[in-house]
């Protein structure tokens, strides 16, 4: 089995950066599919388990369908003290979904996740690339009408 | 408590977009005077400030920069670790949002220093908002001719807390899963694809331009015996100002939680994020700095409502989660905490789970192969030595 980085000199790595690949695969179609995988695996001349491995460590990569919009709170402890809850709980009433699914429309996915930095504006979320700080439930509405 | 605005002195001053205004602050005197020179004064410079590195760990950052300059290799790299992924920190990101152009510098000024000509700034996924502002700081210093020697490229990581760590980081930059490295050897002599490559963290390498100019005597004028200098905290939690706070080292946890950030009715600090050391209102007196408790410096805050047992399991949580899962110590040790520790928040805790939490710690802390394994039962251990009353209480009566 091939392992990354074997027999390739920095300068041709850099090219194939499979990170950086997946990133972009990932932007272009939402997710990763078993297909863009499998194509992945082929052309970098390494094996599914590899391109798989790298794919499903990263929490900002997924292998399932997401939707046209991410929204990721934060649920680490600075959230946590100044009342993420009613925030997850807020945002879940708001779009009928709990977090790790999509909605049927597919216009957003609801993820938990770990410390974004961004403590000092706490209870605070993602929106794709945007941060939304100093949450209260009755924000919630009015901030997901600008996602589509 | 004053604060002292060293690392920070640009920030709210200049304008991060425009290049000018950095120029008119001062700014790139530093890496011309640097460039000036050869590498061994420059070295020595950053040696005799005494300045280590603030990500956490304290390496001295001048013989970091000696072993790679002294290491063989045809090519050399800078990383500059902008994952900043600890918990309760943002200090990071409000530097980068505030003054790039220090960052660039400093990465130039190593650069040159250590014989690098490529560079890579590892920015985190949550702070993508931030690519543009800092891809044009570095177009900006390119187009003035300060980065004639130095190749500067910002690679996005993709959302994993142990990338943050050196060795994970790295293999991150090469494309793989951010897993932790073996060593010896040292980043220094074998880094990223097996070549000599200094990582500093955004703040130590915000220090290196004042150094230059100002001079190590002046730098080391500053703080305790080991720890010279200033350091940036990001104070969060319960209170009524939080932010980021610079602060000369040895100045007293208890002034910057209450006279600045105004916090009342203290429980207990966490200094340090997620694998910090819990200190209880009792001991705030003590002084910040390397010798005693510093970490990243994330300063969370807890008031006298809140549930340590709660905090310790929360926290445990999050790292069996982030843990690589490289090495059993650290995969298995943090699974079995947050277990454990869940059935005391339950009220469901027994007697003998006191002594597996002390064996689990110590297994974890000899044989884990990085700084998550080993310093994640610290929070676990500092709870139980100032709160133990919490967990006999829940300790199940039957």
């Amino acid at each position: 089995m091939s392992k990354i980085g074997e027999g390739i000199t920095p300068q041709s790595q850099e090219k194939r950066d499979l990170l950086v690949l997946l990133e972009r695969a990932q932007s272009r179609s939402g997710y990763l599919s078993k297909r863009t995988i499998a194509g992945l695996a082929e052309s970098l001349g390494l094996s599914i388990s590899e391109v798989y491995g790298v794919a499903t460590f990263y929490s900002f990569l997924s292998i399932k369908p997401q939707g046209r919009n991410v929204i990721r709170i934060c649920k680490s402890l600075p959230c946590y003290l100044k009342n993420a809850q009613t925030i997850i709980e807020g945002v879940q009433r708001e779009i009928g979904i709990k977090p790790g699914e999509t909605t049927a429309d597919g216009r957003f996915s609801f993820e938990l996740t770990n410390c974004i930095g961004a403590c000092d504006k706490a209870p605070a979320m993602m929106i794709n690339d945007d941060v939304h700080g100093d949450l209260t439930p009755k924000k919630i509405s009015q901030i997901l009408k600008a996602y589509k | 408590m004053p604060e002292k605005r060293v690392v920070l002195a640009n920030c709210g001053v200049i304008d991060p977009e425009d290049i000018a205004t950095y120029i008119n602050r001062d700014g790139f005197k530093a890496l011309k005077k640097a460039l000036k020179l050869k590498a061994e004064p420059v070295i020595g410079e950053i040696k005799a400030s005494g300045l280590r590195g603030r990500g956490g760990a304290g390496f001295p950052c001048g013989l970091k920069w000696d072993l790679a300059r002294k290491a063989q290799g045809d090519e050399k790299y800078v990383i500059c670790n902008a994952d900043e992924g600890e918990v309760g920190t943002f200090k990071d990101r409000y530097i980068l949002e505030n003054d790039p152009f220090s960052l660039i510098e400093g990465i130039a000024i190593a650069g040159h220093a250590i014989g690098a000509k490529k560079a890579y700034i590892y920015l985190r996924a949550e702070y993508r908002f931030l690519l543009g502002l800092l891809e044009g700081a570095i177009a900006q210093t390119k187009k003035m001719g300060f980065l004639e020697h130095l190749d500067i490229e910002v690679r996005l990581g993709a959302g994993a807390y142990v990338c943050g760590e050196e060795s994970a980081l790295m293999d991150s930059i090469e494309g793989k899963r951010g897993e932790v490295r073996y060593r010896p050897p040292f980043p220094p002599t074998k880094g990223l694809w097996g070549k000599p490559t200094i990582i500093n963290n955004v703040e130590t390498l915000m220090n290196i331009p004042r150094i230059v100019l100002k001079g190590a005597e002046w730098f080391s004028g500053m703080g305790t015996e080991k720890s010279k200098g200033t350091k940036v905290f990001s104070v969060s939690g319960d209170v009524a100002k939080p932010g980021v706070y610079e602060l000369v080292l040895g100045s007293s946890l208890k002034g910057l939680v209450e006279d600045l950030a105004r916090a009342k009715k203290v429980q207990a600090v966490q200094v340090g994020g997620a694998t910090g050391k819990i200190i209880p209102y009792s001991m705030m007196d003590t002084p910040l700095s390397f010798e005693t408790i510093l970490g990243a410096g994330a300063v969370t805050v807890f008031n006298e409502s809140r549930d340590i047992i709660d905090i310790v399991y929360r926290t445990m949580e999050f790292l069996a989660e982030e843990s690589c899962g490289k090495c059993a110590p650290c995969r298995e040790g943090t699974e079995a905490m947050a277990g454990i520790l869940e059935r005391f928040s339950r009220g469901e805790g027994l007697e003998k789970d006191i002594t597996v939490l002390g064996e689990l710690a110590d297994t974890m802390m000899l044989a884990s192969m990085c700084g998550l394994g080993q310093a994640a039962p610290i929070p676990v251990m500092d709870s139980l030595q100032h709160f133990r009353g919490a967990y006999d209480n829940r300790i199940r009566q039957s």
